[in-house]
């Protein structure tokens, strides 16, 4: 069934009988020829990219819970491809540009909205590593450009400019950057990739992975065994938990990021802000309410909920550099869990055991990440090499010391 | 009299009369009135608009669960968009606007929405709005933005205070009514430590809006003489106005207390509100229960309530919402409401109840096995239609229609840690789990025990369960049996509201399913229900009670969506407390501030510091110029700079020569007594994480600087060293950097300006004190002090330190003593250009990426013993042949600027990321060249001194030509320093 106005219309106007469910809900055959575990962005992705580009039949999504109920279902819904380093940029740049023609793709409308996104300048040495940062961003083909404080006061006047502790001194904005109807993402693919034939699978939980030999040969579930050629993991905060089934250790740490949604309001906020000075960012949805986050919680944990140190760090964020807000009101808070590795950039590779591949190590940028993840997993499912834009995202990075490190921090996850 | 619905008696002081406004109108209330109260007492029903088809609406509740009275209170700066009416106290002077409706509330334009309603269904905008593809940013979302939204912020600074605090307890009792007050009691009788918090601003809870008894006397005297007894005990606190938000771990309970918000403005040096973590060892949580609407066909117009709200109204605010009034029930409890209100003289139309067997009621009408099927009135209710048990129809006139198809206990905070709920099917309703929060116990309605005295008995025993102490005595009070049948909607209903707020219906329910958005969470977000600012807490059972019913399941099949905190919405600017504006955070004043400050100097955050920038005289018109003449005396002369914002860390011990052998790349353990070595510390990974200086003072004694950036992290990984690493070792580290001033003197004339103040029993000649000596010393006449001859400027310098506290007399005395020399200080611009110009790396260089190769000392990482980091900075990847190397920069026409951050390409080929070859760290204007120069990382950068190459900037627009050199631009040879 192909979404338009048109049947919009029509349906309005017929009693909206003729709307079907959006995917099936099979039951599991015996075998596939690629399962992808993780019902949620990333899964469904590379469902719909194995499927539609890489022309890829016998399909399944197996999900525990609900499609969608992972990360894609709880973040800030933001997306961009300001990266600086050669093993990110131009991942995160083809990401960006197929959210660009995502919902002709997808004939769903996944809202994308580019607003643009602003990281404030708070000191000269900002300045420094964002100049670079802006100038990797350009030579690999993305937009930025880079502003001066009174620029910056044009476009957000209400932003703290009289009374700052660190006062703002500029900002990198990429324009294309911007805001995402999160759910419809997962809704979008799930749906598409249906329409191409994949299975999905909810309310079937993994409880191990059949190996023979070093060999993957399916999976077992709640619902039985199903075999495949290939088993993909694509569970991000449950990475640890899935691939100890398969006896793997994996260079990731679970940690707890909160989120947090305002009351609505009438529109403030044009575009994505993030302060540089403290851990703050903040975008507005269409519904009105003030989007934010901030740090993670700091331990690990697979708690899918925060602690108040971080709420209160975040607000105090928000009321540094944006005052304004004082009197708007937190309406709801959450936690995800965030795959954390150890360069604070992702896997996507196959592992030591054949048919077993792995995503994962999102950090808490997976979103933005979603089309592109799931096309270059789709791209290694299929033809056994990683995507060209993907190339750096190796297990054997670390043992090779070849790490993407954009924030410098080291080996500590937390820090990421 | 212009408050036509008064009635007799309630809680409301009819001696106060309140003047307040609402969308510019005046009107008088009682102070004890909420704003809806008041509104209602003035024959005000139409309150707001719904979020998506701007239906008009009046107060659904009398609480904070309400989803459509929503105002915006106050003006100006403290204007608070989406207040609710039902909880907002009236004060005099209040002033509310409706919102989300334009020109008026009474005449909204938006409501257009709600002809196309059949159109704009759940999820229609997935569908659509796709084609063409441009348009979606340009017209539909601007639209569809501009629409949505609800009240307004006023764009200014909240001019409010807030502050936040820590309390602890034995007990926390959340919620004042009858089960939280006899948990008070039991607690409080037994010696406990009690804290009562309640989120109303009169205790009692649901007593205050019943008329039963206890003890045969009026429940509120029971309330009253229940509080004066706590409120006389010395380990109770009270806390009315205070919202519990959430239970976090630990027993930590986030609670905000509203100080100001029942005044016009906060008081002089008060709050408007408070945030306090309570840290408490038991919390009982008595958080009542909320009313459960029934969906019918137009169930949404003011007017249109819960029928315990309409009781609250009569009981507590003396109001009635209109003359004529109706009720729908499935239960007892409606019929409580037609009673009390019948009582107080209100003319009871009919009580519509949908049971057969309903009772009968000896002072109204009712009307068994019936249901509501429509209502009327554009702006207000006046007529309901009820379809009769025989078929029939019959038109009921009224004003007002109350609506009760149950009570859901309030299980929130029970929640708040993922437990969830169980399905209790006599209630027909979700109780607390069998997993609540560490140390919670549930009490009174919110466990489901609904009569009043049930929900005395279950307090007190919960509280003496739960801390070991005797239950107290419970008092006479009504014991109704409880009987609750679920009844949701009325079938055939074309449009019946289940999400008020956000306008979402019986259909939409419906559609979801059919759609295959089958499990609750798609559900809430397919449709959004249960995504308003009252968070569906009148909405969410109905919603997923339909979608049992389509999907065949029982209802805790389907289970509820997950209760987040806060449990109402919290004002973002008391979780940020005072850390805002000038203190957002602390603020480090080096020891020279003042004296800095008095010198005219311009000031820069560095991190927490303030540090001097530069320090303008009188005709320099441009930063350049003081920097410029800063660096140039300091290299001819003598410069003073406070270096004090340097970490430094105190290492002692027996085993301190072994630990730092450890912490740092380079050796450690044969420096003698009285030297400084440069040290550089890697992290675990084998990239460089700080670099800096250790003085050997005595045999078990260092003096540690790292970076000003690196200073807490340094010590914290030092620590984590010794505690985890070498727990055996005998070391102590301790951050002194605020217990020394210390400043940098730097230049040629420098030791002759120190020979003037350091006692003349130390011999700080070249001889006596050479390069890398460090020392105990005094100065001005026996003041302890420490030398370290160190230089970061490439001249002849020494840093010295003295106690914080004779920092700034020390300053005043080198700069007097230095009036010979021209001394002059210089700021942190100086520093980074004398540093540039030496070639020193700094935190753009040490950005975390960067190995002790990548930085050209690489050599320096000892092969002769193990320390962090080493044996990872071995792997391939950051060996490899073309591995950047720290260059200088400098352009090939001097007037070009150098930019930092600007990328290095071949003198020739494309410009593009597959062809960087490295990038400009850091760039200064050097006045010692002549030129801008700048240091940076260069793919096999040590074999291309003398190459040139573009420097390419596009985020700046700049490509400038400039050639490869070494990266020490002044005194290759380091004679200087040596001098």
């Amino acid at each position: 069934m192909r979404y338009s106005g048109f049947k919009v219309i029509k349906e309005a106007l017929t009693g909206h009988k003729g709307w079907k469910p959006a995917w099936r809900d099979p039951e599991p055959r015996p075998h596939y020829d690629i399962i992808i575990i993780g019902g949620g962005g990333h899964g469904l992705a590379t469902a719909h990219y194995l499927a539609k580009v890489y022309g890829q039949k016998n399909i399944a999504v197996i999900e525990k819970g609900w499609i969608g109920g992972g990360n894609v279902g709880r973040n800030t819904t933001i997306i961009r491809s300001n990266y600086m380093l050669d093993g990110n940029e131009p991942f995160y740049e083809f990401s960006l540009k197929l959210w660009e023609g995502l919902e002709q793709d997808l004939n769903y409308n996944a809202m994308i909205s580019q607003r643009g996104i602003m990281n404030l300048i708070h000191s000269d040495a900002q300045r420094d590593a964002f100049i670079r940062r802006g100038n990797a961003m350009m030579l690999n083909g993305a937009d930025a450009e880079l502003l001066d404080a009174a620029q910056i006061r044009k476009e957000y006047p209400f932003l703290n400019f009289d009374d700052a502790r660190f006062p703002i001194k500029g900002g990198l904005a990429q324009r294309r950057g911007g805001t995402v109807r999160h759910d419809a993402v997962a809704w979008g693919f799930a749906r598409s990739a249906d329409s191409h034939g994949v299975d999905i699978i909810q309310n079937c939980e993994v409880t191990g992975f059949r190996i023979e030999n070093g060999k993957c040969l399916g999976i077992e579930t709640s619902k039985g065994f199903i075999g495949a050629n290939k088993v993909a993991s694509a569970v991000a905060g449950s990475s640890g938990r899935l691939m100890a089934k398969a006896n793997m250790r994996l260079p990731i740490e679970s940690h707890v990021l909160q989120a947090f949604v305002s009351e609505g309001l009438k529109p403030v906020l044009p575009g994505v802000i993030t302060f540089g000075a403290g851990h703050f960012y903040v975008s507005q949805s269409d519904k009105g309410g003030l989007v934010f986050g901030g740090d993670i919680d700091g331990y690990n944990s697979y708690a899918q909920r925060g602690n108040l140190p971080v709420v209160e760090d975040v607000c105090e964020g928000g009321m540094a550099i944006m005052p304004i807000i004082g009197r708007a009101r937190l309406l709801r808070m959450w936690g995800g869990i965030m795959d954390m590795s150890m360069d604070g950039s992702p896997i996507i590779d196959e592992t030591h055991i054949e048919g077993l591949y792995f995503n994962g190590g999102w950090c808490y940028g997976g979103f933005k990440a979603t089309p592109a993840s799931g096309y270059a997993y789709a791209h290694l499912l299929a033809k056994g090499t990683p995507h060209e834009t993907a190339t750096a995202y190796r297990f054997n990075r670390f043992e090779t010391g070849h790490m993407i490190d954009e924030k410098g921090m080291g080996n500590q996850p937390n820090l990421h | 009299m212009t408050q036509i619905n008064r009635l007799a008696g309630g809680q409301i002081d009819r001696h106060t009369t309140l003047n307040f406004t609402f969308d510019g109108k005046k009107y008088q209330g009682h102070a004890g009135d909420t704003l809806a109260s008041a509104l209602l007492a003035n024959n005000v029903r139409l309150m707001g608009r719904s979020f998506k088809y701007h239906r008009p609406r009046g107060p659904l509740t009398a609480g904070s669960e309400e989803p459509n009275a929503l105002v915006e209170l106050r003006s100006g700066a403290r204007q608070e968009p989406n207040t609710r009416a039902t909880t907002a106290e009236l004060f005099d002077g209040l002033q509310a606007r409706s919102q989300n409706r334009f020109p008026s509330l009474k005449f909204d334009a938006m409501a257009i929405n709600d002809r196309f309603s059949n159109f704009l269904t759940a999820g229609f905008y997935y569908k659509t709005f796709m084609w063409p593809a441009a348009f979606w940013e340009k017209i539909y979302e601007p639209i569809i933005r501009k629409a949505a939204g609800l009240g307004s912020l006023s764009m200014q600074e909240d001019p409010d205070q807030y502050d936040k605090g820590f309390r602890h307890c034995d007990v926390l009792i959340i919620g004042a009514g009858p089960s939280g007050l006899m948990a008070a009691l039991t607690a409080a009788r037994a010696g406990k430590e009690v804290i009562l918090a309640d989120e109303d601003f009169t205790f009692g809870g649901r007593l205050n809006s019943e008329t039963h008894a206890i003890n045969d006397n009026v429940a509120t005297d029971w309330v009253a003489s229940s509080i004066a007894e706590l409120a006389s005990l010395p380990n109770v606190r009270l806390m009315p106005r205070t919202t519990i938000i959430g239970a976090f771990d630990h027993g930590i309970y986030g609670a905000v207390e509203r100080i100001s918000d029942h005044l016009p403005i906060p008081p002089a040096d008060k709050p408007r509100q408070i945030l306090w973590r309570i840290y408490a060892s038991r919390a009982i949580l008595c958080a009542g229960a909320t009313e459960r609407p029934i969906a019918f066909e137009n169930n949404d117009r003011p007017g249109i309530m819960l029928a315990g709200a309409l009781r609250t109204y009569a009981n507590r605010y003396g109001t009635t919402a209109a003359k004529r009034v109706a009720i729908f029930t499935n239960n007892d409890d409606g019929h409580r409401t037609a009673s009390d209100l019948a009582t107080k003289g209100v003319h009871i139309a009919a009580v519509v109840d949908t049971r057969p067997d309903a009772p009968s009621g000896h002072n109204y009408e009712v009307l068994k096995g019936a249901q509501i099927v429509n209502t009327m009135g554009r702006l207000g209710l006046t007529f309901a239609e009820v379809l009769q048990a025989d078929g029939s129809t019959r038109m009921l006139e009224c004003g007002a229609l109350g609506v009760s198809g149950g009570w859901n206990p309030n299980v929130h905070l029970t929640c708040h840690q993922r437990g969830r709920p169980t399905w209790n099917g006599d209630l027909a309703a979700f109780v607390p789990g069998g997993t609540l929060p560490p140390g919670m116990t549930v009490a009174g309605a919110a466990m489901g025990d609904f009569s009043t005295h049930a929900a005395l008995t279950s307090g007190t025993q919960a509280a003496a369960t739960a801390l070991g102490v005797k239950a107290v005595n419970v008092p006479l009070a009504e014991d109704a049996p409880i009987r609750q049948t679920p009844f949701w909607y009325v079938e055939g209903a074309s449009r019946a509201w289940l999400d008020q707020q956000n306008d979402v219906t019986v259909k939409d329910v419906k559609l979801s399913h059919q759609e295959g958005f089958r499990s609750v969470e798609h559900l809430k977000r397919y449709t959004t229900l249960g995504m308003a600012t009252d968070q569906g807490k009148t909405s969410n059972m109905g919603g997923l009670a339909i979608m049992a019913e389509l999907a065949g399941k029982s209802i805790p099949e389907v289970g509820t969506t997950i209760f987040r905190p806060p449990y109402t919405a919290t004002a973002i600017g008391v979780m940020g407390g005072r850390m805002r504006g000038k203190d957002f955070h602390p603020t480090r004043l080096t020891p020279s501030h003042d004296w800095a400050k008095e010198r005219g100097a311009v000031f820069v955050e560095v991190g927490n510091w303030l540090r001097a920038q530069w320090f303008p005289i009188a005709g320099e018109t441009h930063w350049r110029e003081s920097v410029d003449r800063e660096v140039t005396a300091t290299r001819a002369s003598v410069g003073v700079c406070d270096c004090t914002t340097l970490g430094k860390i105190d290492v002692q011990g027996v085993d301190a020569a072994t630990f730092l052998n450890k912490i740092y790349c380079n050796g450690f353990a044969k420096l003698a007594v009285g030297k400084v070595r440069y040290g550089l510390m890697l992290r675990e990974d084998g990239i460089a994480m700080d670099d800096g200086t250790a003085g050997r003072m005595a045999d078990d004694h260092f003096i540690v600087t790292t970076t000003t950036a690196n200073a807490a992290r340094v010590y914290q990984h030092m620590e984590f060293v010794r505690q985890c690493l070498m727990p055996d070792a005998d070391v102590q580290v301790i951050s002194t950097t605020e217990a020394w001033a210390q400043y940098a003197v730097a230049g040629p004339n420098s030791r002759k300006l120190l020979q003037k103040i350091v006692d003349p029993e130390f011999d700080i000649t070249n001889e006596g004190f050479p390069f890398m000596a460090c020392g105990n010393i005094t100065v001005c006449g026996g003041l302890r002090a420490r030398l370290f001859r160190i230089s970061f400027s490439g001249e002849l310098a020494f840093e010295i330190a003295v106690p914080s506290r004779y920092g700034d007399a020390l300053m005043r005395r080198l700069m007097s003593e230095g009036e010979e020399f021209d001394v002059t200080p210089y700021g942190t611009e100086a520093l980074g250009v004398m540093r540039i110009e030496k070639g020193h790396a700094a935190g753009n260089e040490l950005n975390g990426t960067t190995t002790a190769l990548n930085l050209g000392m690489g050599r320096m990482v000892s092969k002769v013993k193990d320390s962090i980091g080493s044996k990872l900075s071995e792997r391939a990847g950051l060996n490899e042949p073309d591995a950047l190397m720290q260059v200088g920069i400098k352009p090939l026409d001097a007037e070009q600027k150098v930019t930092a951050g600007g990328h290095l390409m071949n003198e020739d080929g494309p410009v593009d990321a597959a062809h960087d070859q490295g990038y400009v760290t850091s760039a200064a204007f050097s006045p010692t060249m002549g030129s801008m120069i700048g240091l940076g990382f260069l793919k096999d950068g040590s074999n291309r001194t003398g190459e040139k190459m573009r420097l390419v900037s596009p985020v700046t627009d700049l490509t400038i030509e400039v050639e490869i050199v070494s990266a020490h631009f002044v005194d290759p040879e380091g004679e200087r320093v040596r001098a």
